[in-house]
């Protein structure tokens, strides 16, 4: 059959056109198998070195791009024993042979999702792949990026090139003005707490509204950073002012934006209040189980930890001092506060932040990915209560399979760190 | 394919901090990462596990982190097959990936108990309790996963490919 006319595009969501884009197609379809260029690889001490292995059997002497590969040592690095220490040196080693130009050094590197949109590597329009699961942070700025395995990563260093089933999008959409002490961390945890922690799997989710134009880049991270803990594939916003502001200074290269069409096809739209959010906290041991603050009751803790992927940015560590500054870390507990870049400790350190932290007798290190997946640098004990500003609360994820992770904002984290247990600053 | 084993019965989410504790992760041989498969969660697993067992477990199987370590751990293991209701986006890649097979099926997921014998035909996608004789229905793999596994995985695929037309193999 010949058609005459030529027929209208169907609208598509922004997931849809980027995608389409990096298949080289003028549209796609939800559930569809296409296989996509990546502008951007990412791995890390732990999950490269599988991918070099696997890398080797392919048979090829060169990478597709050297500048469009990042490897970050974060997790286990600084080295944390001999085994990492061997992990770290094969990656470096890889690096090295085959001209590795984003190859981020202990001194010079920071946690993954922290750094690469910091140094302008992830932009808008991109598709980023990254074996490692909180790689569908750079949502924050527009990029369509999710975790994959260390299998799919040799390949994609190999090739540039990755498979993707088109996921269909849920969207987000949060009215209203945020309380105090509210950020992006108690959006998403109200969210996974509201629709499970598989509520979104196989799906991108696209956060708009009100609340979310008025928020800060960083919050938005945070939010992108924890889409994977509602099984999503990606989280996304559009490109805005805010986005705009935060990367055309540090673009390394020119990029696109793409934004939903307004009638695009939507699984699910979910409209959130969000005035009425207070403060949440994620209890043991799934990051769904979030309860507003006044909710909680008493809850003592051992330990609080202020970092990660999720919360280690220059905003968070602000937040922290305002909370800290002039008062005192609770007797019983320890406070580790790990900023996500050394652009961000530097930082720290020359505005005075670094002085409010260490006189309230808190740790600050240098970055890394530390004890948020319970590899060193606080790791717990059997029975220790830690809240924590990271993304995960599985059992045994901090530590000791009888330890618990209650999982909260900076706020939250910093309060409860002077109170002992868990609270508001509104209590001090 | 046919695959006959006896089945270790878990929950939902079952995340691969269960699977494969973060702490391990400064390891990648595979029979290293087997000896701590499940530990956390199933101290008798790592002793109990034989050959072409069955794991068979609920909702969301393998959510977390993206650690290929977690299939790798259970291939090693001597796993056979993972049968869950639903599974996470990443394990389900990572498994095809490195040729562990995986079926989708709420209702045999549910049906199955511990210690009980199936069978499981790949191509055909069923699932049959030896016992009761009951068959369930899994959802066929897509064309290109047929062929991404009968390749034997991703990087073999890939290889193939990248090679296509080369006289050199
Ligand atoms: S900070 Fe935690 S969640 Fe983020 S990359 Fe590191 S280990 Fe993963």
């Amino acid at each position: 059959m010949t058609r005459s006319m030529s027929k209208p595009m169907q609208p598509m969501t922004m997931a849809q056109k980027i995608l389409a884009a990096h298949a080289d197609r003028p549209a796609v379809q939800v559930g569809e198998l296409i296989d996509v260029r990546a502008d951007m690889v990412l791995a890390n001490d732990i999950t490269a070195p599988l991918a070099i292995i696997e890398f080797a059997k392919l048979g090829v002497d060169r990478v597709f791009d050297q500048d469009r590969i990042a490897l970050v040592p974060d997790h286990f690095a600084p080295n944390k024993d001999i085994k990492s220490a061997e992990q770290c040196k094969m990656m470096r080693e890889f690096a090295k042979k085959y001209g590795i130009h984003n190859y981020f050094e202990v001194g010079r590197m920071g946690i993954e999702h922290a750094l690469l949109p910091e140094q302008g590597l992830v932009l808008p329009g991109d598709v980023v792949v990254g074996a490692d699961s909180h790689t569908c942070t750079y949502g924050a700025v527009g990029a369509f990026a999710t975790g994959m395995g260390s299998t799919d990563i040799a390949v994609a260093m190999a090739t540039g090139r990755a498979w993707m089933r088109v996921p269909a999008t849920t969207r987000f959409v949060y009215s209203g003005t945020l309380q105090p002490w509210v950020g992006g961390k108690d959006l998403i945890l109200h969210t996974i707490g509201l629709i499970g922690v598989e509520g979104a799997r196989y799906q991108a989710m696209e956060f708009a509204g009100p609340a979310i134009d008025a928020l800060s880049i960083d919050g938005r991270l945070t939010m992108a950073n924890m889409a994977i803990e509602a099984g999503a594939k990606a989280g996304l916003f559009h490109v805005d002012a805010t986005t705009e502001a935060y990367v055309k200074p540090r673009a390394q290269r020119a990029y696109q934006a793409y934004a939903s069409d307004p009638h695009a096809t939507y699984d699910r739209v979910i409209e959130i209040d969000a005035s009425k959010i207070e403060p949440q906290i994620s209890f043991p041991h799934l990051p769904s189980n979030a309860r507003g603050l006044s909710q909680v009751g008493d809850v003592s803790i051992d330990q609080a930890v202020i970092g990660s992927c999720t919360n280690g940015r220059w905003s968070d560590l602000v937040q922290t001092a305002e909370v800290l500054r002039g008062r005192q870390v609770h007797p019983d507990v320890r406070c580790i506060i790990i900023p996500g870049t050394q652009a961000i400790y530097l930082r720290a350190v020359q505005e005075g932040l670094a002085q409010v932290f260490v006189e309230a007798g808190a740790v600050f290190s240098t970055p890394t990915c530390g004890p948020c997946l319970g590899g060193y640098m606080g790791v717990l004990a059997a029975g220790e209560r830690c809240i924590s500003t990271t993304n995960r609360n599985f059992l045994g994820r901090m530590g000791h399979v009888e330890s618990e992770v209650y999982l909260a904002g900076p706020a939250i984290a910093a309060a409860s760190a002077v109170l002992g247990r868990i609270g508001g600053p509104e209590e001090l | 394919m046919a695959i006959s084993g006896r089945v270790w019965k878990y929950g939902d989410n079952i995340d691969t901090d269960a699977i494969v504790p973060a702490r391990h992760l400064n390891i990648s041989d595979p029979d290293q990462l087997a000896a701590h498969c499940m530990e956390d969660w199933d101290a008798s697993f790592v002793s109990g596990v034989r050959p072409g067992d069955i794991i068979v477990a609920g909702s969301n199987f393998g959510c977390g982190s993206s650690r290929e370590h977690a299939p790798v751990a259970i291939k090693a293991s001597g796993i056979s097959c993972v049968i869950a209701a639903t599974f996470a986006r990443i394990f389900f890649r990572n498994a095809i990936n490195i040729g562990l097979p995986i079926l989708e099926c709420p209702e045999a997921a549910a049906a199955i108990e511990a210690g009980e014998t199936v069978e499981v035909d790949l191509a055909a996608g069923t699932i049959r309790r030896v016992a009761t004789g009951d068959v369930y229905q899994s959802t066929a793999y897509p064309p290109f996963m047929l062929d991404l596994i009968n390749a034997g995985g991703l990087v073999e695929y890939t290889r193939r490919r990248l090679h296509a037309g080369q006289s050199d193999e």
